[in-house]
């Protein structure tokens, strides 16, 4: 179920894109087509998606193409890809330490691979390398336990020296004397990025030619239930919507949404902010993280280095962050590659994380019956987006979690069985 | 940055404080006899509201105190702080 490949695009019909149209549209200054419909909700549905962001979407495109579930609605109270989908830095990784999350993320990292065919639309998924310092004996030993673990799990992840490491990214400082200094580097080759406005619309696209209902500025206000329990549907700014399953994928907002249906959560809501700098030529060839010093820098097609650091330190949903934390992230940056330090920042803004106490995801059914959930994938949601929805359609579809889903279900926290990425994967928290 | 009025030092700014989680979380009183869903709940499960939350502060850089402060999450606004042990205001 896990090796299953999203369909090729032949199965969905849907404008394809060549040199020819790009360049006819260029010369006549002809405007694109939507692509996406934008219809009104329907009174009923037979899946409702919550969360119009890139794993929402990709859900209600699975459902659709692999299981051949197409009267989905995806309500979005914004637009689509407007949350922590258009927020994040892009980063593309599958080498993760427990076996369970590194089957996870390596099963996106696969979907990443061929999704642009897959969709028959561009995601600008680039492989470009990324590769995580080791500034202290503890960062060697942790770095190198995470080589080991994904090689046995057949992930590739190798261990550079210094040299290696600067020669792989050559802003890079590793004198020895450097305020931060470089004591080696993991690398995943086929980690990279991809650009994250192009794999909303691109599910978005796909889905709705699939059938798939995408309505935006449509928020949920409740979550409607029967005499046994079970969800039939919801309410919303656009009416009442009924549905027999629904999937919430709402990130940030899912504590909010599962109370609807009177469930609470084991979530805490954080902002995570990000920034852009002025574009420059090409500087950055890779991806840099750096989990001790909070900070990943990589360089956009456009140009802009484009930074994130940790969360900020105290839940909140208000989607910007504090410049202290922006600014320690920064002097970090500008330790690590000196050269950076005359660049001068565009732009910077916040997302709404949802942070699991074990900081790994939660996929899977819910008590009550009907009811489905996606989320808490914290700080680093974007890389899962093709595996996230894959495994929830199926989910979804199949009333029971997909094999990769299902050691990460909501009862791991009443059994003990927690996946603890906290202080293993390189995340910054 | 948060302006953060400490119970004892007054206003200072958010870098010299910790967050320390929520608040007015109760451990289970006979913790032998505690089911699962009871350490779940207690260890695990949060309210995570959008709007009014009553939460733990450390003061690290200054008084070195715990207090509990009521903030909106939405405008990150401190309503009020309070001692330890005091109840949580209306």
């Amino acid at each position: 179920m896990s090796d299953r490949q999203t369909p090729a695009r032949a199965s969905f019909p849907g404008a394809t894109f060549s040199v020819w149209s790009l360049l006819r549209r260029t010369l006549t200054a002809e405007p694109w087509p939507a692509q996406w419909r934008s219809p009104d909700p329907q009174p009923a549905y037979d899946v409702i998606i919550v969360g119009g962001g890139g794993h929402g979407l990709a859900t209600a495109h699975y459902l659709a193409a692999e299981h051949g579930i197409r009267k989905v609605a995806v309500l979005e109270k914004g637009w689509i890809g407007g949350g922590n989908t258009g927020r994040n830095t892009t980063i593309i990784r599958s080498n993760y330490l427990w076996d369970e999350s590194a089957a996870l993320y390596e099963h996106a990292l696969k979907l990443w691979e061929t999704l642009s065919q897959a969709l028959g639309y561009n995601v600008m998924y680039s492989a470009r390398g990324v590769m995580m310092l080791a500034h202290d004996e503890h960062d060697v030993r942790s770095l190198k336990r995470h080589v080991h673990a994904n090689r046995l799990n057949g992930i590739d992840n190798e261990w550079l020296s210094p040299a290696q490491a600067q020669a792989f990214c050559p802003p890079l400082d590793i004198s020895p004397n450097a305020r931060h200094p470089v004591l080696g580097a993991a690398l995943q080759r086929r980690g990279g990025v991809a650009r994250h406005d192009a794999v909303a619309w691109a599910y978005a696209r796909a889905a709705s030619a699939q059938g798939v209902d995408i309505i935006e500025s449509c928020e949920v206000t409740a979550i409607r239930r029967g005499r046994n329990g079970a969800v039939t549907g919801v309410e919303t700014t656009r009416g009442p919507i009924a549905a027999p399953r629904i999937g919430v994928v709402a990130a940030g907002h899912t504590s909010v949404l599962m109370d609807m249906a009177g469930m609470r959560m084991p979530l805490e809501s954080f902002p995570l902010q990000a920034l852009v700098s002025e574009p420059v030529k090409p500087v950055m060839p890779c991806v840099v993280m750096s989990n001790t010093v909070h900070a990943y820098v990589s360089q956009s097609d456009k140009g802009e280095l484009v930074i994130g650091g940790g969360t900020d330190i105290y839940p909140s949903y208000a989607q910007r962050g504090a410049l202290h934390v922006s600014a320690h992230t920064l002097e970090a940056i500008c330790e690590l590659f000196p050269r950076f330090r005359r660049l001068r920042m565009l732009r910077s803004w916040g997302g709404i994380v949802d942070v699991t106490p074990d900081r790994s995801p939660i996929v899977g059914p819910t008590p009550v019956p009907g009811l489905f959930v996606n989320c808490g994938w914290g700080t680093g949601g974007f890389k899962a987006t093709p595996g996230s929805g894959h495994v929830f359609a199926a989910t979804i579809a199949a009333g029971t979690p997909h094999p990769l889903a299902a050691p990460f279900g909501l009862d791991r926290f009443r059994t003990g069985r927690l996946i603890d990425e906290a202080a293993a994967a390189a995340v910054a928290h | 940055m948060l302006l953060i009025p400490c119970p004892w030092c007054g206003k200072r700014p958010e870098l010299e404080f910790r967050h320390a989680g929520p608040a007015h979380l109760v451990r289970p009183a006979d913790p032998a006899a505690a089911d699962d869903d009871t350490w779940a709940a207690y260890l695990y499960i949060r309210d995570n509201p959008k709007g009014r939350h009553a939460e733990r502060w450390r003061h690290v850089h200054g008084c070195g105190r715990f207090f509990n402060a009521v903030r909106d999450t939405v405008t990150d606004r401190i309503a009020t702080t309070y001692k330890p042990g005091e109840a949580p205001p209306a």
